[in-house]
């Protein structure tokens, strides 16, 4: 009987801190996988108990489901037009923060795609070359441009294999299913794939910027865990990391 | 790339996906009759000890997530995997992203739905009509033939439409090793999901339509045909 009390009482316990303790959710675009999970970590650190859960995926696929009401608090866009048309239908709480920067690049498991040029595409011994879907992943669609400025998008059409995002395509050629991909920096400097190959960064100047912004949505405006979090991207630490892996950080974005 | 005019309902690219995915399904279903009959003939028949390790990993499919084989199905056929380095050697290259993998990640995907329902009309027959015909002469063959086959044909019937709307409804296996290549591996499900990530919801909205019309005239033909499909 004694046993039951106590573990009925431990179980309240449970419960009443789990009440206590605030959580917020993020869906982030799979190319922030590296550079978010550090970030949550050190946020952990410094903010002991507080829960936080990310979610990957594509940048398309949150804009929907947080339309659709998706308990999401954080949005974190790999293309910053899809937060933008949430403020302006009312889904966000606040104004959309520019955070970064992103840049393509080739990158092979089993080439050295180090010494590589768009150029090599063409290469015969090229048989499949992974890019995200242009349809609806913005890695994809500058990837998609960055060929078509170089004259290649004909030549390369029958090789080019779509990943549904930018993980899913490093993916394909991580396994060497396709020999070269065109993927997000951020993705190739991650310990797990810069191990297994080198990358070339293709020039900017071939694409339109991959402007990349975030916004807190509707039903996180009161959420004090949130504007924590905000502060915290903003930090010193945050920018880091976010440089670390590839992100160019908007000059205009204050430090604080 | 919708149509010009308004009454074209489905465009272009709709339909090559919606051709592709007949003919992977079609093709599927005829490999499947062929894989799947001598199979069910004998797991209705034995009595060896393999009869329901072998039932097991047949079924595998209906329960594992599509992810699971879709997963183990990319490294295998990758360059590094062995039946990667198998299908090299043989010159047959690999087989990710091309409309051949497709077909065989879809055989071992719908197996199940060819094997159970042909296993238990098989079993329904009973064995007093094969003994019938083996007092006649005929050969296990003709018996196969001209007795089970007859007797069994609404289990053919609903075997092969199972695993054909189950092909059709394939998506997860798809994602994960068809790398989303129009005419070869850009199958309706993936093309409806290319639409609703791109926001086209009206295009979404006929290729959806299309595919519930599909898998509610496929089901009926299962439930209004009388009789033996009942009892399988």
């Amino acid at each position: 009987m004694k046993r039951i009390k106590q573990y009925l009482l431990s179980l309240l316990l449970l419960f009443s801190v789990s009440l206590h303790a605030e959580k917020i959710t993020i869906a982030a675009a799979s190319d922030l996988k590296f550079a978010m999970d550090e970030i949550v970590v050190s946020f952990k650190k410094a903010n002991q108990g507080e829960e936080v859960d990310v979610v990957y995926g594509s940048s398309g696929k949150f804009q929907t489901q947080i339309r659709q009401g998706a308990p999401f608090d954080l949005y974190f866009s790999a293309d910053i037009a899809f937060p933008r048309e949430l403020v302006k239908e009312g889904f966000a709480s606040g104004e959309v923060v520019p955070y970064a920067l992103g840049r393509i690049v080739l990158w092979s498991a089993s080439l050295d795609a180090t010494k590589a040029t768009l150029s090599v595409l063409t290469d015969p011994k090229i048989k499949r070359i992974a890019i995200a879907n242009p349809k609806h992943a913005p890695y994809g669609k500058r990837a998609e441009e960055a060929l078509k400025a170089s004259g290649l998008w004909e030549k390369v059409q029958e090789k080019l294999v779509l990943g549904e995002n930018i993980a899913q395509t490093a993916q394909f050629v991580e396994t060497g299913n396709a020999e070269i991909g065109i993927i997000a920096l951020s993705l190739a400097l991650s310990p797990e794939l810069a191990k297994k190959g080198g990358y070339w960064l293709i020039p900017e100047n071939l694409h339109e910027p991959l402007e990349q912004g975030f916004i807190v949505t509707k039903r996180a405006a009161d959420l004090s865990l949130a504007k924590k979090f905000v502060e915290h991207i903003r930090a010193k630490s945050s920018r880091m990391i976010m440089k670390k892996y590839g992100f160019v950080l908007p000059e205009e974005n204050p430090t604080k | 790339m919708s149509g010009r005019r308004r009454v074209v309902i489905l465009s272009e690219e709709d339909l090559q996906a919606i051709w592709l995915t007949i003919r992977l399904a079609g093709l599927v279903t005829i490999l499947l009759l062929l894989i799947g009959t001598p199979v069910a003939w004998w797991l209705a028949n034995t009595k060896s000890k393999w009869k329901g390790p072998l039932g097991a990993f047949i079924s595998l499919p209906l329960v594992l997530p599509p992810t699971v084989l879709g997963f183990y199905l990319l490294l295998l056929f990758g360059p590094s995997g062995p039946v990667g380095e198998l299908t090299r050697f043989l010159g047959i290259g690999h087989l990710p992203f091309t409309f051949w993998g497709l077909v065989l990640a879809s055989v071992f995907y719908s197996l199940p739905f060819m094997v159970q329902p042909l296993q238990t009309s098989f079993e329904a027959i009973g064995e007093k009509p094969l003994e019938a015909a083996a007092t006649l002469g005929a050969s296990p063959l003709d018996t196969f033939f001209t007795v089970v086959v007859p007797l069994s044909f609404s289990g053919f019937a609903a075997a092969s439409v199972l695993t054909f709307a189950h092909t059709v409804g394939e998506f997860g296996v798809v994602l994960m090793i068809g790398g989303n290549l129009p005419g070869i591996t850009r199958v309706a499900s993936v093309q409806l999901y290319d639409h609703v990530e791109a926001f086209e919801y009206p295009q979404a909205h006929r290729l959806a339509v299309c595919m519930l019309i599909f898998s509610f005239l496929v089901l009926l033909a299962l439930y209004i045909r009388p009789n033996r499909i009942n009892k399988t």
